[in-house]
């Protein structure tokens, strides 16, 4: 450990990759395009109607809801790392919190923006607040996901606080101006006991706070399914099933996280492989979990084979779906688990692969919960056109579907590039810490 | 309505004619009344009994009689005429299925009434078969106007609703286009204006009436709408008007009356359903429709399969 042995080293590391670099600007420059090819495609569905889509009247939700539910369950992973872990007293997930809140808050902000784009009529955005009513689930959620997403970003923003005196102090990189936002963001943070006081105890209060807000967001997204009758979501444990499932997917996009972090920020002393290790752990956990919530929801009606279920069922395990839902339960569920079970795959590299395989299974499984059900209802689908009984996203649905992944990418590499992702003080302090019980050994 | 007899039905014919029923209000009564009363300069006439839409019995002389005069309702008015239904009524449909033989009248009806794109059916007529062993049949479908909806349940701006009449509309001012009433109505009666509805160049300019949806709306909800239009002027439904094999009763439960729409005959409802086994769909999910089905019995006819389904 002797490398670590000053507090510069700890600075200069964490903050090394705060700079305006070509590379960084050339991303930037890309991916914006990018986004601004697929707001293109959503102009065209404002100008010719969702008839751009491959929605129908019966499967008349598809991909955009897929994905919205796909980032609200990313988005829990803020709550289960930096609050679950860190308050049971693990403290190894302690450097991985930020990461974490930067992927809750990036996702659950743009998860607004994902339901908006599904809309009808978009303009008529605010009735949900004029008109609210109380009984309908799209209220909970709205109210829910603005709160967790408001918490998720006080969590990111508040522990951050003394990096930001730091860098008010310290900062003496390009350009000039950021030391001036620094100064203003750290909110005159001295440092003082009594500042460290109220900060460890608002993180505290916040942290026991987003776990109601965060079980609340997918137990009421899971609800816009679950308060229907349809075979498919008409299921008692469609709220757990939602969040054990959510767990997974922000486990695995946390883990791309920290890869990333490790290789292109060189934080190879902060994000060690005891990290990988741990994480790939706790995916095992998370995935049992949900596997575990899987048995229950399709075994249990496959074992009844109720008339409607029956149908829905056999789409998906034998019929027009089974190619996805078997991919995805093996590749996305039941291999990693597996997989994982052996110390060599928890290093980072086969880490990283598992789980780009569970995030993107992740993926597939939010379409398989959102749309064969609709492809089933209970009374026949006839006298309409082809396309609206099998449903196929289109090109330009597709497009408009990366929009708000493309926009998250954004957030994520602007908050990630500008403020330090492992928390210096933190780590200086843990650091010295360590030293003064090595001192006294 | 249809079910009085006919000395009843001839007065409200004469009454229609007056330019009184349903457009008369309290207040039209009352200056009917009054200027019988002092406008005694005037030559005197016949009496005339007539009957206030607050159902009082006013006598008056003929010469001051005149037919109220129609002024188009602005928007306010439509809107809030819409959300309040017709007073008094709880509309309800008899679906008898052992009359339906697939002639669609009631589809092609529905659909020029309200101005549908072809694939678009307020009411489809659905080839139904429960098992291998049991015989085919037709099924026309509307909306059931549930009296326990879960479209308007789920709705987060209210923007359908139940009325007091029983029947379940959609306002497309108030619309969002979330289609969680599709996805929550489990008799896929609903539909969503994907693309630029097939609206009327005339239609265009009309303020939007809610009973009948027109003008329709680009990225809204339609929907059957129990012909909410027809109701207030005391006609049947377009689809039961429409039927030429007696298919459709439609009538109020509250008077415990239906009317087939080919017939004209008006029956009493809680004997149709009693003497002929009636039913509602998918009961068993506690929606409560409003719509009854009687089963396929004794059909004279053969199913033939693919006849007349082009959409």
């Amino acid at each position: 450990m002797s490398h670590l042995n000053n507090h510069d080293k700890i600075y200069t590391d964490l903050t090394r990759h705060i700079r305006l670099n070509p590379v960084f600007l050339a991303w930037m420059l890309g991916t914006t395009g990018l986004l601004g090819v697929c707001l293109y495609a959503y102009v065209l569905q404002l100008q010719e109607g969702m008839v751009v889509t491959g929605l129908g009247d019966y499967v008349s939700w598809g991909i955009y809801v897929a994905n919205f539910v796909f980032f609200v369950a990313t988005s829990l992973i803020g709550m289960l790392i930096s609050s679950v872990l860190i308050l049971s007293g693990q403290d190894w997930a302690k450097p991985l919190a930020r990461i974490a809140e930067i992927i809750a808050f990036s996702f659950a902000a743009v998860a607004g923006l994902v339901i908006v784009m599904d809309m009808g009529r978009p303009e008529r955005l605010l009735y949900v607040i004029i008109h609210a009513r109380i009984q309908s689930p799209i209220l909970w959620d709205v109210t829910v996901v603005t709160t967790y997403m408001v918490i998720s970003l006080l969590l990111y923003y508040i522990p951050m606080l003394p990096d930001l005196k730091l860098l008010r102090e310290r900062f003496d990189g390009k350009p000039k101006i950021f030391k001036k936002i620094y100064g203003i963001l750290s909110l005159g943070f001295s440092g003082s006991v009594k500042h460290n006081e109220i900060l460890k105890k608002t993180t505290k209060i916040l942290a026991i706070l987003i776990i109601p807000v965060a079980l609340a967001i997918h137990t009421v997204t899971s609800w816009l399914f679950a308060s229907t009758s349809r075979a498919g979501w008409d299921s008692t444990i469609f709220g757990p099933y939602f969040v054990s499932g959510a767990f997974v997917a922000g486990t695995a996009a946390v883990i791309m996280a920290m890869y990333f972090f490790r290789y292109n920020y060189k934080l190879h002393d902060y994000i060690k492989p005891e990290h990988f290790n741990k994480m790939g752990k706790l995916l095992v956990l998370v995935s049992l979990v949900y596997l575990y919530f899987n048995l229950n929801e399709f075994l249990v009606p496959a074992y009844k084979m109720k008339k409607a279920e029956a149908v829905h069922l056999d789409a998906l395990l034998a019929g027009h779906h089974a190619l996805m839902f078997w991919a995805v339960q093996l590749a996305g569920l039941i291999i990693p688990i597996l997989a994982l079970l052996f110390k060599q795959m928890r290093k980072p590299k086969p880490l990283l692969i598992i789980s780009f395989f569970v995030l993107i299974g992740s993926w597939f499984k939010r379409y398989l919960i959102v749309v064969p059900t609709q492809e089933h209802p209970f009374l026949p689908i006839q006298n309409v056109p082809a396309y609206f009984k099998i449903y196929i996203p289109t090109f330009t649905e597709i497009l408009i579907t990366l929009a708000p992944i493309i926009l998250v990418i954004l957030i994520f590499s602007t908050l990630a590039k500008f403020f330090p992702v492992i928390p210096i003080a933190e780590t200086i302090e843990a650091h010295e810490k360590e030293s003064h019980e090595k001192t006294i050994q | 309505m249809e079910h009085q007899d006919k000395k009843d039905s001839s007065r409200r014919r004469f009454l229609k004619d007056l330019g009184l029923a349903g457009l008369g209000s309290v207040v039209g009564g009352l200056a009917l009344y009054s200027g019988y009363k002092f406008d005694k300069k005037k030559v005197k006439g016949s009496k005339i009994t007539a009957l206030t839409s607050d159902n009082k019995l006013i006598v008056v002389d003929s010469n001051d009689v005149a037919a109220k005069e129609e002024t188009p309702l602005t928007l306010n008015e439509l809107q809030k005429r819409g959300r309040e239904g017709i007073k008094g009524r709880r509309w309800v449909m008899v679906i008898d299925l052992s009359k339906c033989r697939n002639a669609r009248q009631c589809m092609k009806a529905c659909q020029s009434a309200h101005n549908l794109h072809p694939e678009q059916h307020h009411i489809n007529v659905l080839e139904m078969q429960e098992t291998d062993q049991t015989a085919p049949y037709y099924m026309p479908k509307p909306c059931m106007h549930c009296d326990n909806p879960p479209c308007t349940a789920v709705c987060p701006v209210d923007a359908t609703f139940k009325r007091p009449d029983g029947i379940v509309l959609i306002d497309n001012e108030r619309c969002i286009g979330c289609r969680f009433c599709i996805a929550a109505c489990p008799y896929s009666a609903r539909m969503f204006h994907w693309k630029e509805p097939n609206n009327k160049p005339e239609d265009l300019d009309k303020p939007y009436d809610v009973e009948i949806n027109i003008p329709q709306r680009k990225g809204t909800i339609t929907k059957c709408l129990f012909s909410a239009d027809r109701c207030r002027t005391g006609d049947l439904p377009y689809c039961v008007s429409a039927c030429p094999n007696g298919v459709y009763y439609f009538g109020d439960e509250n008077e415990n009356a239906v009317t087939n729409g080919t017939t004209k005959e008006t029956v009493s409802l809680s004997k149709l359903l009693e003497d002929n086994a009636g039913y509602t769909l998918l009961d068993e999910l506690g929606t409560k429709p409003r719509v009854y089905y009687l089963p396929p019995k004794n059909r004279l006819f053969p199913f033939q399969k693919d006849q007349n389904t082009k959409a």
